[in-house]
């Protein structure tokens, strides 16, 4: 009788825990570990990414081409306080592309969940058979190599220095003079979005943003909004960056006017670092997407953690009719190129004369 | 009888009532200047209160009736209109008087703005208020001199004051540089400085030395249309398409010049702007 008790316990403990171990996708992930088609070799490769589980990882990559796992890890969970250090993998989609008995290719869109919102990442996998299993062929990423020098950084700095005195009129120090050049309201299929461009023409830094409020017949406001993080808030003499302001759910033919404001602030900044848009080419990107594409070199000596691209497209006539973003996932290391890609909507693609990228970044400070 | 004789009291005492009040009265300088002290004269004898009421402040004092009551000036240092109320156990009587403002001494100067482009009609403007010592707006007409200077050069325009108020608007000066202006009243002087800053690039001109499969480029000094160089850490954008695309860069001025470097594969077209200015256009490994 006592014999029967215990066994009932060890029977029901195991039940329970294969029923927990069901419960958590353990099925799931064995077989997604099994690896038997090339999708399920790149589902578990995924898996254990989504998990950081970087040791199984690397040793589900065929390793014909010598990767090394800290280049592994380093690429793909970053490096250099960038983005993707701040990311982690939130889903991901697989096609199948390329597919005989020994090779195929898969194309895997990652949807990773970043500090500043979901980023989407589209790669092409290769994927071979080794014997009963198939694993992936992890691309030998191609980090920058520069080799040791010396690089004088002698760019100018602003400071904000003193406090403001309490006697009138003096010690009173003005704000940037900045201006809108130009403004545009568009409507798109879900919102109304205003795009346009502003200058600081003054000779000192500004921070600044745009708000926007629409108007409706009366004369009363729809609506108000700001450019929030598609704007280059830190200006330096004479730089010029896109806006755009998005307003949801509204359609054009509500709006009677809009009023524009742009609110900017004298701040101590650098003019280093000076980061250069090489190659910039309107491509389809692999899921037939219309992108601008480029490369940014970081032509300092510091690391620059996190770079946002920000491109305004013009029409013929030179009118702003879109402004596209995009954050780059990886950090720019000095004098090393990094590639980009920003979307552009079909319609602006097909009107779309030319366009215009700055570069927004941001550096953490240095310890 | 006695019921009349005081009826006769009562209508006695009431005929003289007003004749005893008219013994206490009060009597003030009608204007003095603020801060000056003043006599305020009574008559009448007794003791009473005196009740000094002025724009910004009232005291109170007990006073002798009959003999003159010193005002201090400290009293009296807020301009406006003032009633001297004495009161007593018969009532109260009352004068009313008026301070001006002191002779002028201070100035509240605010020149704007703090920068401005050079050669801009009618961008700097400065506005005086002018006060006594004790803060009083001087609504006489005062002459406000104001002095400006930049470099060696300087001149001089006087203002007369509107209800304490003198005001002058200028062009800002075609050369960069610290412009002050000061306000003067009499011996009372308030400096403000101002930046005469450059204006918008004018003739922005590059060149460019290609050496191999680079290209570098360099503008001439950037100046304005007056010749003031640009300052330090302005933004000049190259631009240069190719075969590989087009390539960007935004790079700060340094030493009146801005400089970049392209990699250049095949013919290229190379531009350059800085702000709203738009300079030269080259064109390398073709035909101009």
């Amino acid at each position: 009788m006592r014999f029967g008790l215990t066994l009932l316990i060890v029977v029901l403990t195991a039940v329970l825990l294969i029923a927990g171990w069901v419960q958590a996708g353990g099925m799931k992930l064995r077989a997604e570990r099994a690896a038997s088609t090339p999708e399920e070799a790149v589902r578990a490769l995924l898996a254990d990414i989504q998990g950081h589980n970087w040791e199984h990882a690397y040793a589900l990559l065929d390793h014909a081409n010598d990767i090394q796992k800290t280049d592994f890890i380093r690429d793909i969970a970053g490096t250099d306080g960038s983005l993707r250090t701040y990311s982690s993998l939130q889903s991901f989609d697989i096609w199948p592309v390329h597919a005989d008995a020994t090779h195929a290719t898969l194309r895997v869109r990652m949807n990773w969940s970043s500090a500043v919102g979901s980023l989407d990442d589209v790669r092409d996998w290769p994927v071979v058979r080794d014997g009963s299993v198939w694993k992936v062929v992890w691309p030998k990423p191609n980090f920058a190599n520069v080799p040791l020098q010396v690089l004088p950084v002698n760019y100018l700095r602003w400071d904000v220095i003193g406090k403001r005195s309490d006697e009138f009129g003096s010690a009173a120090v003005d704000s940037p003079q900045v201006r809108i050049i130009s403004m545009n309201a568009v409507e798109r299929p879900d919102s109304v979005v205003i795009v346009g461009e502003v200058e600081n023409e003054d000779t000192v830094p500004a921070y600044l943003n745009v708000s926007a409020t629409l108007l409706k017949p009366d004369g009363s406001p729809l609506a108000k909004q700001d450019s929030f993080d598609e704007i280059a808030h830190s200006l330096l003499p004479k730089q010029v960056s896109p806006y755009r302001i998005d307003f949801p759910g509204i359609r054009l033919n509500q709006v009677k006017s809009v009023r524009m404001d742009v609110h900017p602030l004298l701040v101590p900044a650098s003019a280093d670092p000076v980061i250069s848009v090489e190659n910039q080419n309107v491509n389809k990107d692999a899921l037939g997407r219309t992108v601008l594409k480029g490369a940014l070199i970081n032509q300092s000596g510091q690391v620059v953690n996190i770079a946002q691209v920000l491109a305004v497209f013009y029409d013929s006539s030179g009118k702003a009719i879109w402004v596209s973003d995009g954050y780059v996932d990886q950090a720019l290391l000095p004098q090393a190129p990094v590639p980009f890609a920003v979307d552009i909507p079909a319609d602006v693609a097909n009107r779309m004369h030319d366009y215009h990228v700055v570069v927004n970044h941001y550096t953490a400070p240095s310890a | 009888m006695r019921r009349l004789i005081r009826k006769l009291c009562f209508a006695i005492v009431c005929a003289a009532l007003p004749a005893l009040s008219q013994k206490v009265a009060i009597h003030a300088p009608s204007s003095v200047s603020a801060g000056s002290s003043l006599a305020i004269t009574t008559t009448g004898s007794g003791s009473a209160t005196l009740y000094l009421i002025g724009p910004s402040r009232v005291r109170k004092q007990s006073i002798k009736l009959g003999q003159q009551v010193e005002i201090s000036g400290q009293d009296v240092a807020a301009s406006g209109n003032y009633r001297a109320v004495t009161c007593d156990s018969e009532g109260c009587v009352s004068a009313v008087f008026q301070v001006l403002p002191a002779k002028p001494t201070r100035l509240a100067f605010m020149l704007h703005p703090s920068r401005v482009p050079v050669s801009t009609p009618k961008a700097v403007n400065g506005t005086a208020l002018v006060s006594d010592r004790y803060h009083n707006t001087v609504i006489a007409p005062t002459k406000v001199d104001f002095h400006l200077s930049l470099g060696g050069e300087s001149s001089t325009r006087s203002v007369q004051s509107v209800r304490g108020i003198a005001w002058f608007e200028i062009g800002s000066r075609p050369k960069q540089g610290a412009l002050q202006v000061v306000a003067s009243v009499d011996d009372t002087a308030e400096p403000r400085v101002i930046q005469q800053v450059a204006a918008e690039a004018c003739g922005l001109r590059m060149s460019a030395a290609p050496s191999g499969h680079l290209v570098k480029l360099q503008t001439d000094p950037i100046r304005d249309c007056a010749g003031n160089p640009l300052p330090d850490g302005t933004i000049v954008s190259f631009t240069k398409t190719d075969a590989a695309g087009k390539s960007t860069v935004d790079t700060p001025i340094k030493k009146e010049k801005a400089t970049a470097q392209f990699e250049v594969s095949g013919p290229a077209h190379i531009s350059v702007a800085c702000g709203v200015v738009v300079g030269n256009e080259l064109t390398l490994g073709g035909r101009p």
